[in-house]
């Protein structure tokens, strides 16, 4: 503190500072780029094969467009054939966005679905991660003979108690999945 | 400034508790204490940001000058966060997606800056980091009691382990039981410093 300030010993301070720091952070950055990389990609996966069957080859990302959305998706190739889909599909739930990871088999029906992020209400809305009943009932979900919306709302999803918005939320993005789906499977047939 | 070293560690654990008796960092104090182990993640982030970026202003401050020494300071703090992010992203990935956004605002958590201005410019680098260490776990006690609290009350279990069955008072998980948490476990604490 007892350094006089001027002009010339402020700008070489702050830059002898920043520059320490930048190269630290540099340095930083380098060592732990490839693990995060990792991480990131080991979760994605864990995602991805939680709501696929067993077997099959992953693909890489691939891209389809519906209604002006485009939707990231991941197939799981057996024999050539693609046997189900991994949809990631975003809605806005309660408190922001609600992404959701869809696997959803050629047929259309609904294999299973996990949350990949949300900021629903703590102990209301944030039970979609947790609630047995309400995460079991996507398992094996026929889209063609049970209608996607709650039951509130005229559906056959049940909602999670007290958290109506975050169930319709998470319904919708289980139907736009199922939609990116079809729209991959026509896309597919041409 | 003559102060015996244990006390410097020790006056942060009590007498200068930042979230009891300074109230300062209340916003991520109230943000991240929804359960036990995130308070106690959210303090101990706080505590090596806080003994390192005190070690690093206490070697540099002699030699900064007057008029830029909190953009200086601010540059260490904000080096040592992104630091901390980096690492936590790469090896704990989990809490870094639960304290999310709070990690990076650690930046402008004042008891950092606070600490800097208040005792770290002033001291040598053995100093500054005792009280870096005993701010710091002072920090990280009140945000874990005030995460167990809440976490108890409002969903029923500690530390993550069921105690009672069903969900508890929702109310202590959001925003308005935060403040009440926080509000009485300030009057107990000063109750019990005023005795001694």
């Amino acid at each position: 503190m007892a350094v006089q300030s001027n002009l010339k010993n402020m700008a070489l301070c702050l830059s002898l500072v920043c520059l320490v720091c930048s190269a630290l952070l540099g340095g930083v950055y380098a060592v732990t780029a490839e693990p995060i990389a990792q991480t990131n990609a080991n979760l994605l996966k864990a995602s991805i094969q939680a709501v696929l069957p067993q077997g099959g080859e992953l693909s890489e990302a691939k891209t389809v467009e519906v209604d002006g959305t485009t939707y990231e998706y991941y197939e799981s190739v057996a024999d050539g054939v693609p046997v189900a889909y991994a949809v990631k599909s975003v809605t806005s739930g309660f408190g922001g966005a609600l992404t959701l990871m869809v696997g959803v088999t050629p047929d259309g029906t609904i294999y299973n679905t996990s949350v990949l992020s949300h900021t629903e209400t703590p102990g209301l809305g944030a039970k979609c991660t947790t609630d047995e009943g309400f995460m079991a009932q996507w398992k094996g979900f026929d889209p063609s003979q049970k209608i996607l919306s709650v039951k509130k709302d005229g559906g056959d999803v049940d909602a999670i108690t007290a958290s109506t918005i975050t169930s319709r939320a998470y319904t919708l993005a289980v139907k736009n999945a199922c939609e990116a789906v079809k729209a991959i499977g026509g896309n597919d047939h041409e | 400034m003559t102060m015996s070293k244990f006390s410097i560690f020790t006056k942060g654990l009590v007498k200068e508790n930042p979230t009891f008796v300074l109230l300062l960092g209340l916003c991520p104090t109230l943000a991240t204490t929804t359960s036990a182990v995130n308070g106690l993640s959210m303090g101990l982030a706080t505590l090596f940001v806080l003994v390192l970026s005190n070690m690093a202003i206490s070697l540099v401050a002699p030699y900064t000058p007057d008029k830029v020494h909190i953009p200086v300071y601010i540059v260490v703090i904000a080096t040592f966060v992104t630091l901390l992010q980096f690492l936590m992203q790469a090896y704990t990935p989990g809490i870094y997606a639960t304290l999310g956004l709070f990690i990076p605002l650690i930046v402008v958590n004042c008891i950092v800056l606070g600490r800097a201005e208040a005792f770290a410019s002033k001291n040598g680098v053995v100093d500054s980091a005792l009280d870096g260490i005993g701010i710091g776990i002072g920090f990280t006690l009140a945000l874990t009691v005030l995460g167990l609290v809440r976490e108890i009350l409002g969903s029923g279990s500690a530390f993550g382990w069921k105690l009672l069955p069903g969900d508890g008072m929702l109310a202590f998980v959001m925003a308005p039981g935060a403040f009440l948490c926080l509000g009485y476990l300030m009057v107990l604490f000063n109750k019990f410093l005023k005795k001694e």
